[in-house]
């Protein structure tokens, strides 16, 4: 009878296990929906053809977009692009095509502990090293920027190069091509596809972030006038929206907020339904 | 029959090592071989220059207050220019803590989830739902708090748990809404999907040997995952790290949630309170004199400390972890 009893303790036990377990995936999956479900039903409302052509309104002032912030992104990541991307595909390059030097093992732990660290201290650095010089610029902030995209397209470019079977370089090699030609020309262009996804999630990564760009441009709200001083940023505009005590500002926060998140989720996605690869 | 051996040693040593490298000239492959190796190497040559600028910055600083800076319980930039980051480090270690008393539970069942309980073709869209939760930026956690978060937590969390456990000091005090609890949940959900991620990675690469044993004993489900939970151990304890790396340097989500009060203990769990990053992010561009901007580095530069040895702490755990559960699979 006892024997029984513990056996029914035990099957209790294991319902309670299984409960929670699908417990800890519906907490952790209601967040996800409710962000997504706020910022499209707040942020619709403020999606109109002034948002997209308008630039920040005056204090308080009613109305206005994002125009000039839409603009400021999109050169800055353009110009994170232009340094992150050649570093991290030339750096994932030699880490799946010598692998086994010394140099990459060292290399490839350093580019995992570089992905870890705060963006904000990334930020400070990018304000020791440039803006202490230059002053608060477009070209500190794509600096900042750059340093969090190349451990991210390092990775990718790594993991995809390694999925090349080893036969088409063998082949490539027992014809006289030499090593670089075949990276160049045969690796490279059977990897096209996940390497251009591990560019595209790092462009994405950098289009939310706030903090780096914070420190090293600080709010502007005008247009871009040159690379040697600040433009504006939406991730940054969704932060000083939502601090401000202007509704007319907040419901822009929730505008700018509506974008990012289609930009960063649809990447994200297409990403994902395109390779059907986990990255 | 000794001496033969040792000429084919000697033949071989000079094969291999002095005649390939007597033969290395300029072509193609060293030039790309050696420009891979440049980029690759700029990447240490980021690390380094990053530690050096950030001491060069608080350089000032730490001469001015030493181990002050550290301990001291005063940040007075406006009068007697004193600046201690104690508060500011307890601030960061306890919003984290609280966040990996929400996360780890939950993260634990994620990753059991994924790898035991939900069939496969479920898992890897509810895996690609997780992963979504980290790609959505930091500052939109910060909004989604500050508007959907708070009040929801004020009116409907906070004063049932003061009610419940009000006699207990850390739920007393007023409730603002943001503060320290709601700072750890936000930190909370965003460390979520990385603990997650890695803790499904170390359990589907445990051996199915070991939940065939548990099975053949007739052990139930959760008895298997348990024994699936001791088997990647260290590799869980590894993936914990990594969590609370991440959660001690989010800046923008926690700056809009937590109050940005700088106090050395908050009155209560729904108290304001301040982290390392907030600080920095609030007050670099309104630091009018050198040595408030050393002191402003100070803290980045610990925070830079913190986060390295965590993360390489922690990448060493999971690394060797993997291998070793991966080594043990092929045997």
């Amino acid at each position: 009878m006892k024997k029984l009893d513990y056996y029914r303790f035990r099957i209790i036990k294991d319902y309670v296990a299984h409960f929670l377990v699908y417990l800890s995936l519906v907490a952790a999956l209601i967040p996800l929906f409710s962000i997504l479900y706020e910022v499209v039903q707040r942020g619709i409302s403020a999606i109109n053809l002034n948002f997209f052509i308008n630039p920040t309104p005056t204090v308080g002032e009613k109305g206005g977009g994002v125009a000039n912030a839409i603009q400021g992104t999109l050169i800055t990541m353009g110009f994170a692009s232009l340094i992150g991307i050649p570093v991290g595909l030339m750096s994932g390059i030699f880490l799946s095509e010598y692998s086994e030097h010394k140099l990459s093992m060292v290399i490839r732990f350093f580019n995992d502990v570089l992905s870890g660290i705060p963006s904000i201290v990334i930020g400070v650095f990018a304000y020791a090293l440039i803006v202490r010089s230059i002053g608060f610029s477009v070209i500190a902030a794509a600096f900042a920027l750059a340093i969090i995209m190349v451990p991210i397209v390092t990775r990718t470019t790594e993991e995809a190069l390694k999925l090349v079977p080893l036969s088409l370089r063998e082949a490539a090699i027992a014809l006289g091509v030499p090593r670089w030609k075949t990276v160049a020309t045969i690796v490279l262009r059977s990897a096209k596809k996940a390497v251009v996804t591990g560019m595209l999630l790092s462009i994405a990564r950098i289009a939310g972030e706030s903090a780096p760009v914070l420190v090293t441009m600080g709010y502007w709200r005008w247009w871009f006038a040159s690379l040697n001083r600040p433009a504006a940023n939406l991730a940054l505009n969704v932060f000083v929206f939502a601090m401000s005590p202007f509704e007319s500002w907040i419901v822009l926060a929730w505008g700018s907020a509506l974008v990012l998140i289609l930009l960063v989720l649809g990447v994200n996605i297409a990403v994902r339904v395109l390779t059907k690869e986990r990255y | 029959m000794e001496s033969s051996r040792k000429i084919s040693l000697f033949n071989h040593k000079l094969n291999t090592k002095h005649f390939s490298h007597f033969k290395w000239q300029i072509n193609g492959d060293n030039i790309f071989k050696l420009v891979g190796a440049l980029f690759a190497s700029s990447i240490l040559l980021l690390l380094g220059l990053m530690i050096y600028e950030l001491i060069k910055g608080s350089w000032l600083s730490i001469q001015t207050f030493g181990l002050d800076f550290i301990l001291g319980t005063k940040w007075d930039p406006a009068i007697s220019r004193v600046f201690g980051a104690l508060p500011l480090i307890l601030g960061t270690v306890v919003t984290s803590a609280i966040a990996l008393l929400i996360a780890v539970p939950i993260s634990l069942g994620i990753g059991l989830a994924l790898s035991e309980y939900v069939p496969k073709k479920f898992g890897f869209a509810i895996s690609f739902l997780v992963e979504l939760l980290a790609a959505v930026p930091s500052v939109i956690y910060g909004l989604w708090g500050i508007f959907v978060l708070i009040p929801f937590l004020r009116d409907h969390v906070y004063s049932h748990l003061q009610t419940l456990f009000g006699f207990i000091p850390i739920f007393s005090g007023p409730i603002y809404g943001g503060g320290v609890l709601t700072g750890g949940i936000v930190l909370a959900i965003m460390i979520i999907p990385t603990v997650s991620a890695v803790m499904r990675d170390l359990f589907s690469v445990v051996p199915t040997s070991q939940r065939e044993a548990m099975i053949a004993l007739g052990a139930t489900k959760w008895e298997t995952a348990k024994t699936v939970i001791s088997y990647a151990r260290s590799g869980v304890i590894g993936a914990i790290i990594l969590g609370l790396g991440r959660a001690i340097g989010e800046t923008m989500a926690v700056t809009m949630v937590i109050g940005n009060k700088f106090q050395v203990w908050p009155s209560s769990l729904f108290d304001a309170w301040y982290t390392m990053s907030a600080i920095i992010a609030n007050e670099l561009l309104e630091a009018t004199y050198d040595l408030y901007v050393s002191a402003l580095m100070n803290v980045a530069l610990v925070l830079l400390f913190v986060t390295l040895v965590i993360n390489i702490l922690s990448r060493l755990i999971v690394w060797r972890t993997l291998r070793l559960v991966r080594g043990m699979a092929k045997e």
